[in-house]
């Protein structure tokens, strides 16, 4: 505190916006407004940008786990009545992360390449190739910050404990070695059937999916096209990434309707051969998700939005007058006013502000109240002998009867520069009711993880049981815990964004950080077409 | 590439296609300036390349640029680097006419033509290759450059084939590539190289590749036509083997000079009368064969014949051809009748072969008799009888189904005609069959049907015995399918479900006894016999399955839908033949009967002669004069007077060298008074036309 104090003071000191915290949503409502024209300060205590979405190194990211689910004090908001025309008023945080365990079984290894690893705080994540946040990276031109590379292969976990390939397009399929000949028919008839219905083109009724069958929920339609449960796990959990089991009428609105599933079949087909030199309907960014947030930052930056890093806000400054918001106080003690405010989601606004706020409508608020699992692991051994890069589903009740929804499992290798190249990082998640209910799924999807690795090194097939074991414990050089609050974005004088989702990639929050912009500002469009071409990057090196 | 819609020009593209046009005029102006003055300067060759950057298909402009190329080259023979690099200009500007038209022959030809010079590395084309491929992968004339660059460059073909797969991989949809896999491994498979094989285990693998892209997608064709080629392969992988002959095995042949038969023929299908005392000998095998002569047949007989010349019985004149004709000729100097005894015997010699390379091997052996009765006949009254097709002239024939000459059941050893398919074939097709009828039960479409009706019929050819008959009404159901779904290509069906009924008429004595008949004018002078086959109102659209009809002298095919009679050239016995209701559209299209010597009675009355100007058979042979024979027209006293002969030449080239007595032709646009005249004219030994006798 004593040398922010010192911190030079920020001129000028009053901006139509200020953005608090780095993650993906402030960084692109940042760079929307500074594209608008807008005055805009962005600031973040931490000395990274990222926030909830950060990518870091081991070290930081297990100290960043362990102070956020601290258990904070509740102390009485305090108002102090300056000499000034307006008030101050503490702000108070919530502990958005809990129940943390982070294990480290080779301590030495880890310390040797220890400025090797970016881990992602909010994994697993990735990126379709035709998704929302892969347009606005074009639209905006910061793809010219990133690079991508392409998920090798998506699996899913059967029945009967088996992983299953995911065929998601007519070369997949026609490549695919575990499907039957029926099956492959059956599953590309679907694919065309969805096609059909999607293609403008095709005005005939026939070629329509009815109305009907759209409200229905997609399990009833998959069942009514008498695909295999095989086949319609693979489309409910594996393509159109279904949470909840599909199967249990109990679950009510989280079924998926046929027309959501569309949707997201709709997605995953458009996004394989987008672009040429991407294999398969998702990407990871080099250097991890992190990059994402900052590319956006830097984005902002270039059209004047002023960042000041490791600044915490401390309270918010209230109108005497008409009582509304009007700044913010810095750690560094100097006021700094704006029309709007943006907030991290682990601030809690005090009572004494009469906030009006009104919830972002996003897909995702039917999950607000539950909480998200995660789970990092970082390894020897792929989960798959020769595929560095993949994706495995746990669809509900595959790993025990009581596991109520889907666990998605990441494993980014080497190559995309987030740890050495002879290792792994693998992460997994999932939605829960509980904190307990929740780890349990993360941790019996770990075991399977494990399990995998056994079976899968052929040299340890030979040898017994106990020194398995211990070839195992050796396989796993890192894992950590964690469970994370949900949050939907809200909008008001002060607005919040929200905290990452239980989703594989980026959609609902982008639809929301979106909705929050022109909520915000409706009279501006998002990211109008910038002019100058210079901006605009090859779309080739999207991959 | 592909689906993309054509848009209406704007008007300021009119204008910048009408300023380029004139561009072009000029340049163009230019060339065939140069060209005339063999200007082969520097400024000249660049002339002709901004031209051909613009429109590389001008001919004219390659062509210019080859001589220039010729020309510097004599020039300077010795000089490596200055080849080099007119090579090198000749390539870029190849290079650059393709970017501009990727469908360019012109281009594509220079490029080889450059690249026949010895330039340019393997590396280099198969990255330009790689480039074109990649704007679009099905793009044929990269795929022809590619086999020549692999050719040229040695490139070994399995790895051209692994290329194939990884395109195939990439997307199935592609023609181009499959083809590309036919041609590489079918020239693997015949070199039997490291890894190919046996064959068997090659086309397995194969078929199992294929069944990946049918049944992922069953609408693409490009995967059925490769299983279309694999299974070509795997039934053509049978040696040829003989189907039927007449005589048939064991039968006794009655050869008179007379036309007036005494009751004492044993049955009247083997009597046959002949002026000459001959009698044909036709063998008819499974598929063409080349190499029948009279080493490769050895015919053996109690009366001394003369050396016997093998013919094909092809209207190409070909020297492959399924049937094969000689004539056996018995000595006439005795003036009682004579028992002889013939045996033919095949499969000694390797010398049989088929178009794939398979030489008959088995042997297999005719043998039968021929009573000769030349005894002196008095004189007839040719011309008072005529054949009438009525249905009150037949009446159906109490044949005893013993003396019928019907097929392999004559024959004294089962397996005489039986095939030698090898059981990996019959089990393959048999896989084939239950997985197309599997994908059938999930979706329904046109080319599985066809497939699976192939596969069907390819059973029944293998192993004829079993279950035929149902599984024929299971493909003629396919068929009647298909006509209705697929009504773009009904008269293709059409063509297969005609060809799949005469199967199902001719596969036993029964049914084929039903549509056999007597000719009640026991009198006729035009007959020998007067068992007739009557194939009437059957409604098919091409004759087949003939070598199980070789014996027919009187055949009925009226009121059916015939546009073409190919194969009847291989009944060599008819005498008699109709084919009046029917769609012949031309004179052409009754070629085959150029080839029946024997043939006194025709009707054809009825058809579409003369309705259509353009006549498309013609269209079926690579030139339009190929399938003519050379006549020599300075011997033939007709092409010198007669002045119709221009206007009525398919009717004169089709009948000179018949010996027709009687001919029915009205019902045809081109039946007139003066084709009539002029038929008369053309037919010496004419007795009725029309109904009418001729003066």
């Amino acid at each position: 505190m004593s040398d922010l104090s010192q911190h030079p003071l920020i001129d000028p000191s009053t901006f139509d916006l200020i953005v608090v915290g780095t993650g993906l949503p402030q960084s692109i409502l940042a760079a929307a407004a500074s594209a608008s024209g807008k005055t805009v300060l962005h600031l973040d205590p931490n000395p990274y940008y990222g926030g909830h979405f950060a990518t870091l190194p081991l070290h930081d990211l297990t100290s960043f786990l362990n102070s956020a689910s601290a258990p904070l004090l509740p102390s009485p908001p305090l108002a102090s009545y300056d000499n000034q025309d307006y008030v101050s008023v503490d702000l108070q945080t919530r502990s958005l992360y809990s129940d943390v365990e982070i294990s480290s079984y080779a301590p030495e290894v880890l310390q040797e390449h220890a400025r090797k690893f970016n881990i992602d705080l909010a994994g697993p994540r990735v990126l379709f190739c035709a998704d929302k946040c892969i347009d606005a990276v074009l639209k905006v031109g910061v793809n010219q910050y990133l690079e991508f590379k392409s998920i090798d292969a998506s699996y899913l976990w059967d029945q009967n404990g088996k992983l299953v390939n995911v065929p998601g397009s007519r070369a997949a399929i026609f490549k695919d070695k575990s499907l039957s000949l029926t099956e492959k028919n059956q599953l590309m008839r679907f694919f065309k059937l969805v096609q059909k219905h999607l293609d403008p083109a095709e005005d005939g009724e026939s070629s329509k999916i009815s109305q009907e069958d759209l409200d229905t929920p997609f399990s009833d339609f998959l069942n009514k096209l008498r695909l295999p449960q095989k086949m319609k796990s693979i489309i409910l959990y594996a393509i159109s990434m279904a949470d909840s089991d599909q199967n249990d009428n109990d679950i009510g609105q989280n079924r998926l309707l046929t027309k959501e599933g569309i949707a997201r079949l709709a997605l995953y087909h458009t996004s394989i051969g987008r672009f040429q030199n991407a294999q398969g309907a998702l990407l990871y960014p080099i250097y991890g998700q992190g990059e994402l947030s900052q590319a956006f930052c830097r984005r902002a930056a270039v059209k004047g939005c002023l960042y000041v890093l490791r600044m915490p806000v401390v309270a918010l400054l209230k109108d005497k007058s008409n009582e509304q918001y009007k700044g913010v106080r810095l750690a560094s003690g100097q006021d700094i006013f704006s029309q709007q405010l943006v907030l991290d989601p682990c601030f809690i606004v005090p009572q004494l502000f009469k906030l009006s706020l009104e919830s972002l409508q996003d897909v995702s608020s039917r999950d607000v109240n539950r909480k998200v699992a995660r789970g990092i692991c970082i390894t020897k051994h792929s989960i798959v002998s020769d595929v560095k890069n993949c994706l495995l589903v746990y669809p509900p009740k595959t790993l025990f009867p009581e596991q109520v929804s889907s666990v998605r499992v990441l494993q980014i290798g080497g190559n995309l520069a987030v740890c050495p190249e002879d290792m792994f990082v693998i992460y997994i998640s999932t939605l829960c009711d509980s904190a307990n209910q929740g780890k349990e799924m993360v941790r019996a999807a770990m075991n399977s993880i494990t399990l995998l690795f056994v079976s899968d090194c052929p040299d340890s097939s030979s040898v017994d049981q106990d020194t398995n074991a211990e070839g195992k414990d050796l396989d796993l050089l890192w894992s950590a815990l964690y469970v994370q609050e949900s949050s939907v974005g809200q909008f008001g004088t002060v607005s919040f964004t929200p905290m990452p989702d239980g989703s594989l990639n980026y959609d609902d929050l982008l639809n929301a950080t979106f909705e929050l912009f022109q909520k915000m500002y409706p009279n501006e469009e998002l990211f109008p077409e910038t002019t100058t071409a210079g901006d605009h990057q090859d779309d080739g090196e999207e991959s | 590439m592909h689906g993309r819609p054509r848009k209406p020009q704007k008007p300021e593209e009119a204008e910048a296609s009408a300023v380029e046009a004139a561009k072009l005029q000029n340049l163009q102006s230019q060339l065939l300036a140069n060209h005339h003055q063999k200007n082969y300067a520097k400024e000249a060759l660049e002339v002709s390349a901004n031209l051909l950057e613009m429109n590389p298909d001008l001919y004219t402009a390659w062509n210019y640029r080859k001589l220039a190329v010729e020309h510097y080259l004599k020039e300077s023979s010795s000089d490596i680097v200055s080849i080099e690099a007119i090579l090198n200009e000749e390539l870029r500007v190849a290079e650059s006419a393709l970017r501009q038209n990727v469908k360019s022959y012109g281009a594509w030809y220079h490029r080889k033509y450059i690249l026949s010079k010895g330039h340019s590395s393997t590396d280099h084309e198969l990255r330009l290759l790689g480039k074109f491929q990649k704007l679009d992968a099905r793009n044929f004339h990269a795929w022809n450059y590619r086999r020549f660059v692999a050719g040229l460059m040695n490139i070994p073909e399995d790895k051209e084939l692994k290329y194939t797969t990884d395109m195939i991989d990439t997307n199935f949809s592609n023609y181009s590539a499959w083809h590309n896999r036919s041609a590489l491994l079918a020239k693997l498979l015949n070199q039997k190289a490291e890894g190919y094989f046996p064959m068997e285990k090659v086309l397995n693998e194969e078929y199992e590749l294929v069944h990946q892209a049918i049944f992922t997608d069953p609408d693409d064709q490009s995967g059925w036509f490769y299983h279309l080629w694999l299974l070509d392969q795997t039934v053509k992988a049978n040696p040829p083997y003989l189907v039927s002959s007449w005589p048939p095995h064991s039968f006794n042949v009655a050869l008179s000079r007379t036309r007036c038969l005494d009751n004492h023929t044993p049955s009247p299908f083997c009597s046959f009368y002949s002026d000459s005392g001959t009698i044909p000998l036709i063998l008819y095998f499974d598929q063409p064969v080349q190499g029948v002569d009279s080493s490769s047949v050895i015919v053996k007989s109690t009366a001394n014949l003369r050396d016997l010349i093998w013919k094909p019985l092809s209207k190409c004149n070909r020297d492959t051809s399924k049937a094969w004709i000689s004539h056996l000729t018995f000595p006439q100097e005795e003036l009682n009748s004579e028992f002889y005894s013939v045996e033919v015997s095949i499969g000694h010699s390797q010398k049989i072969a088929s178009a794939t390379g398979f030489h008959h091997v088995k042997p297999t052996q005719i043998s039968f008799k021929v009573a000769v009765n030349f005894k002196e006949t008095p004189s007839e009254d040719f011309g008072n009888e005529r054949i009438r097709w009525k249905d009150e002239n037949f009446t159906s024939c109490g044949i005893s189904p013993h003396n019928f000459p019907f097929g392999s059941d004559n024959s004294t050893s089962e397996g005489d005609y039986a095939p030698s398919t090898s059981e990996w074939c019959v089990e393959t097709i048999n896989n084939e069959i239950a997985l197309f009828r599997e994908l059938l039960s999930e979706t329904d479409c046109k080319i599985g049907k066809l497939t699976l009706a192939r596969l069907l019929m390819a059973h029944a050819a293998t192993s004829p015995h079993a279950n035929e008959m149902i599984q024929l009404e299971e493909v003629l159901d396919l068929y009647q399918d298909l006509m209705k779904f697929d009504p773009s290509h009904f008269h293709f069906y059409k063509d297969e479900h005609s060809l799949v009924l005469l199967q199902k008429v001719t596969s036993t004595r029964e049914s084929l006894l039903r549509h056999c008949y007597s000719y009640k004018e026991q009198t006729s002078p035009y007959i020998d016999s007067t068992a007739c086959l009557r194939l009437n109102n059957l409604s098919i659209s091409r004759i087949g399955c003939v070598e199980k009809i070789l014996w027919v002298q009187l055949l009925d095919l009226s009121h059916n839908e015939l546009g073409s009679i190919d194969g009847l050239e291989s009944m060599q016995l008819l005498s008699c033949l109709s084919l009046s209701n029917n769609k012949i559209g031309s004179f052409t299209a009754l070629e085959p009967l150029r080839l029946l010597k024997s043939l006194k009675v025709l009707d054809i009355s009825y058809n579409e002669i003369g309705s259509h100007s353009i006549d498309t058979t013609r269209y079926l042979f690579s030139s339009p004069l190929s399938h003519s024979e050379e006549i020599d027209l300075s011997s033939d006293e007709m092409a010198t007077n007669c002045t119709d002969l221009a206007s009525y030449w398919e009717a004169y080239f089709l009948f000179k060298d018949i010996s027709l007595m009687q001919l029915d032709i009205e019902g045809n646009t081109i039946s007139s008074e003066s084709f009539k005249a002029f038929l008369v004219k053309i037919l010496p030994k004419l007795h009725w036309l029309d109904g009418k006798q001729v003066q």
